[in-house]
């Protein structure tokens, strides 16, 4: 024996409301299409229509206001049986307060039927206006008509590239329009327009609902967009994110005995992130411990670049520095970003760039020509340099992990090796 | 078995181990929405999960999850503050329709936008309260790379086992800064699964046993399914406030509060006869071991506490810290977050606070307070 869709033909609705009839016609649409009800997941928006759950035999699933087509999205994302059917129902006011999921449901022309019961007022909450309320349209917040005019629900879901739109009259037998919607490939909406017998009709008096579409302009009609929909791949290709990690084994040793801090800083584009990963990587491969953070502006591109560093051949838990063992600054930027860590120094070393000043500072001052090999290389060069003058990571490493990093062609390695001799 | 590579020691973050420990633990869909300090879990998201789908905004991306988790699937998001705030309505639904998923929280300095590049440990209070009516929603807090690893599985686990939403408690350091690390040490995930009411008879969508109910998903038509976001009874019918609906509502209280107590992760270092305790999550538990390490060698006996699993508040946490004649509680926030969950407006004079904003506490900080 089929099941029926609905429990009751007693309806939980106002007498002469059009929710009574969408759902109705909605049921009538899915049995003449030959669904049975455990293939429809209905969702349902918060408003009067919600409350049809309950006489349904579908799935359904009752969610928040405004959010019902992006929950059913989210159903239909995680559909991957044939045959189901996903319908939202929702109201004038759930379109518009989550108008953003109608739009993306559109745009990604997502396997679902919306059916907007707009009857022009909010109405479970007590007959007032909303984005769709009609311009001239009484409610009870607006008493002497509407003063804005409404969206036209239809004309967005059709340029947000919906495959099927279409806007109908509450009235009658609308069964045959609904099953052109479910049976759409792709999004489809319907906008079925009613009055509210609570609100709309009392405060509307001898207004009819053919005249009020049109003094709208609300046209009845089909819009259709010739898509494909779109089908969520579940199975697609993954990455192992561990086997995309390169270990990296000692071969080298170093002498460091305790951990030493260090902050490399620069201009944002000089690569001064690539000489931190660089160096954390050699530091690595000489058998040390490392913690590698980078800061910068929310704007990325411009300002500073800073790197900083620990160096250990311990494990390093805390990986803050408040002021550094060893500082190195290859531009105005970064010296902005470091002064006040810089000015606390009472020992170790500050490398900075001889075209700057020297701020105060209590680490023995290096000052070097690194950006004399190009603004993108100072930061690089820097390094080098550092490594030779204390020793802390051999030269030697640094090359060998440039290479084993493939950025033997992106980086100067020659010009480094021959500024180094000098 | 361990995680076999050519060598095992790399340069990585919190974020990939989090995100790969997620998808072996049955993460199978990855919603994003991109923002700092967030991002990078949402680019490895988008490398691993068989689903990636990038969202418009926050709510919709909870809407999408929630859909997708009643057909079965678990999905995973990463977020900060200011689209975690976007979220609240959308994981309550979640939470009401009891459908698992696993929300990384990324903290960052507040309030509102604040500084998305500076770090911070100021959301605790918001996820104890977030729900309406108060009910726990299970947070888990990452106290390193291992934690990146073992909770996230365990908040998946949680998250299925429990049928509701997780959330991973983390915060910028955590998830974006690089260490040296040894893969060797990860351990073998199993994959989380749902369990699935395979009764013949009826099947009520809120129909617990052991507090949870058995799971279908709306993809199937063998029986029929409703989840509600309102206030319903064991079928999923709305209903007002009836016997069968209020014993349902307490139920979701129950229910995180019970079965999560064998879920009371932490780390506990004691030391015989010290009578002071350092207590530190997240982020700030590596100041704490090494300002623990340091106290040791200059004879001072201390414990050390690492919580990590946070709402609902292990009993256990309490009892220990009545043990001792002095805890110091460091936090990355101004006003004793944590100390604030555990006793509320009156903490007592006994339990002290190490907090700071816009920067890491330091060892020496909270060795000063212990010292003091």
């Amino acid at each position: 024996m089929n099941i029926p869709f609905l429990k009751t033909d007693a309806l939980p609705f106002c007498k002469g409301c059009g929710h009574d009839l969408i759902a109705k016609n909605t049921t009538k649409a899915l049995e003449k299409l030959g669904f049975n009800p455990l293939d429809v997941i209905m969702v349902t928006d918060i408003g009067c229509h919600g409350i049809i759950d309950k006489c349904l035999n579908t799935h359904t699933i009752h969610g928040l206001h405004g959010r019902s087509s992006a929950l059913g999205a989210g159903v239909t994302f995680g559909t991957e049986e044939p045959g189901k059917k996903v319908i939202v129902f929702i109201g004038d006011g759930g379109s518009t307060i989550g108008l953003q999921h109608l739009m993306e449901a559109s745009r990604l022309n997502l396997n679902m039927t919306v059916v907007v019961h707009d009857n022009f007022l909010y109405g479970m909450t007590g007959g007032q206006t909303s984005g769709l309320t009609p311009h001239g349209f009484n409610t009870t917040t607006s008493r002497e008509g509407n003063p804005f005019s409404g969206y036209d629900i239809c004309a967005l879901a059709h340029t947000a590239g919906a495959s099927y739109v279409s806007r109908v009259m509450g009235i009658g037998d609308i069964s045959d329009k609904l099953a052109v919607a479910f049976s759409t490939r792709g999004f489809s909406l319907v906008e079925v327009l009613e009055i509210c017998p609570s609100y709309g009709m009392k405060l509307n008096p001898r207004r009819k609902l053919s005249e009020i579409a049109q003094s709208a302009g609300k046209e009845m009609g089909e819009w259709l967009n010739n898509r494909k929909p779109f089908i969520a791949h579940q199975g697609r290709k993954t990455d192992n994110l561990l086997e995309k990690v390169n270990p990296i084994a000692p071969s080298f040793k170093s002498y460091l005995k305790k951990t030493t801090s260090m902050i490399l800083s620069g201009s944002a584009g000089e690569g001064v992130q690539l000489a931190a990963s660089i160096l954390a990587k050699a530091a690595m491969r000489s058998g040390l411990s490392i913690t590698q953070k980078g800061s910068y502006p929310v704007t990325v591109g411009v300002g500073f670049s800073t790197a900083e560093l620990n160096l250990s051949p311990e494990e390093v838990h805390f990986h803050g520095i408040a002021v550094p063992d060893m500082a190195v600054i290859t531009s105005s930027d970064g010296l902005a970003h470091n002064k006040q860590r810089i000015a606390k120094m009472q020992g170790g070393y500050l490398f900075i760039d001889q075209s700057l000043e020297v701020p105060p500072t209590g680490a023995e001052v290096i000052r070097h020509d690194f950006r004399g090999m190009g603004a993108r290389n100072a930061s690089i060069f820097s390094v080098f340099f550092m490594a030779l003058k204390t020793g802390i990571i051999s030269t030697e490493c640094l090359f060998l992990t440039i290479e084993a990093e493939g950025m033997g062609e992106k980086l100067p390695v020659a010009k480094i090796k021959e500024a180094l001799v000098k | 078995m361990q995680e076999k590579t050519k060598g095992n020691r790399v340069l990585i973050d919190g974020s990939r181990l989090m995100i790969e420990a997620l998808a072996r633990a049955g993460a199978d869909a990855f919603i994003g929405y991109p923002i700092t300090p967030a991002n990078l879990l949402y680019q490895y998201g988008s490398q691993r999960m068989k689903l990636m789908l990038p969202a418009p905004d926050e709510i919709t991306t909870l809407q999408w999850m929630s859909g997708l988790s009643a057909t079965g699937k678990l999905p995973v998001t990463a977020t900060s503050f200011p689209g975690f705030a976007l979220m609240v309505e959308s994981i309550n639904m979640a939470y009401m329709m009891e459908l698992p998923m696993v929300i990384i929280l990324v903290q960052r300095l507040g309030p509102a936008t604040g500084t998305a590049t500076c770090g911070a440990q100021g959301d605790l209070l918001l996820l104890r309260g977030m729900i309406s009516g108060g009910h726990p929603i299970p947070v888990l807090a990452t106290a390193d790379f291992n934690d990146c690893w073992d909770l996230a599985a365990k908040a998946a686990d949680i998250a299925q086992n429990l049928r509701t939403p997780v959330v991973l408690l983390t915060s910028k350091e955590e998830v974006m800064t690089q260490k040296s690390f040894d893969l060797s040490t990860l351990g073998v995930i199993q994959p989380s699964t749902r369990k699935l009411f395979n009764l013949e008879g009826e099947y009520k969508s809120y129909k617990p046993t052991d507090f949870v109910p058995d799971f279908l998903p709306v993809t199937q038509s063998n029986h029929q399914v409703r989840l509600n976001a309102s206030t319903h009874d064991l079928t999923g019918i709305l209903q007002h406030s009836n016997e069968e609906s209020m014993g349902n509502t307490r139920k979701l209280e129950e229910k995180i509060v019970q079965r999560m107590k064998s879920h009371g992760y932490y780390t506990l270092d004691e030391q015989k006869d010290a009578r002071k305790l350092i207590v530190a999550y997240g982020i700030t538990s590596s100041a704490a071991i090494d300002a623990t390490e340091m106290l040791r060698k200059n004879h001072e006996k201390v414990s050390l506490l690492i919580p990590k699993t946070m709402i609902p508040t292990p009993d256990f946490y309490l009892e220990l810290m009545m043990k001792y004649e002095r805890v110091v509680i460091a936090e990355e926030n101004i006003n004793q977050q944590f100390g604030s969950l555990l006793f509320g407006q009156h903490i007592p004079a006994n339990i002290a606070f190490v907090g700071s904003l816009g920067k890491m506490i330091s060892p020496r900080e909270i060795m000063e307070e212990v010292t003091r």
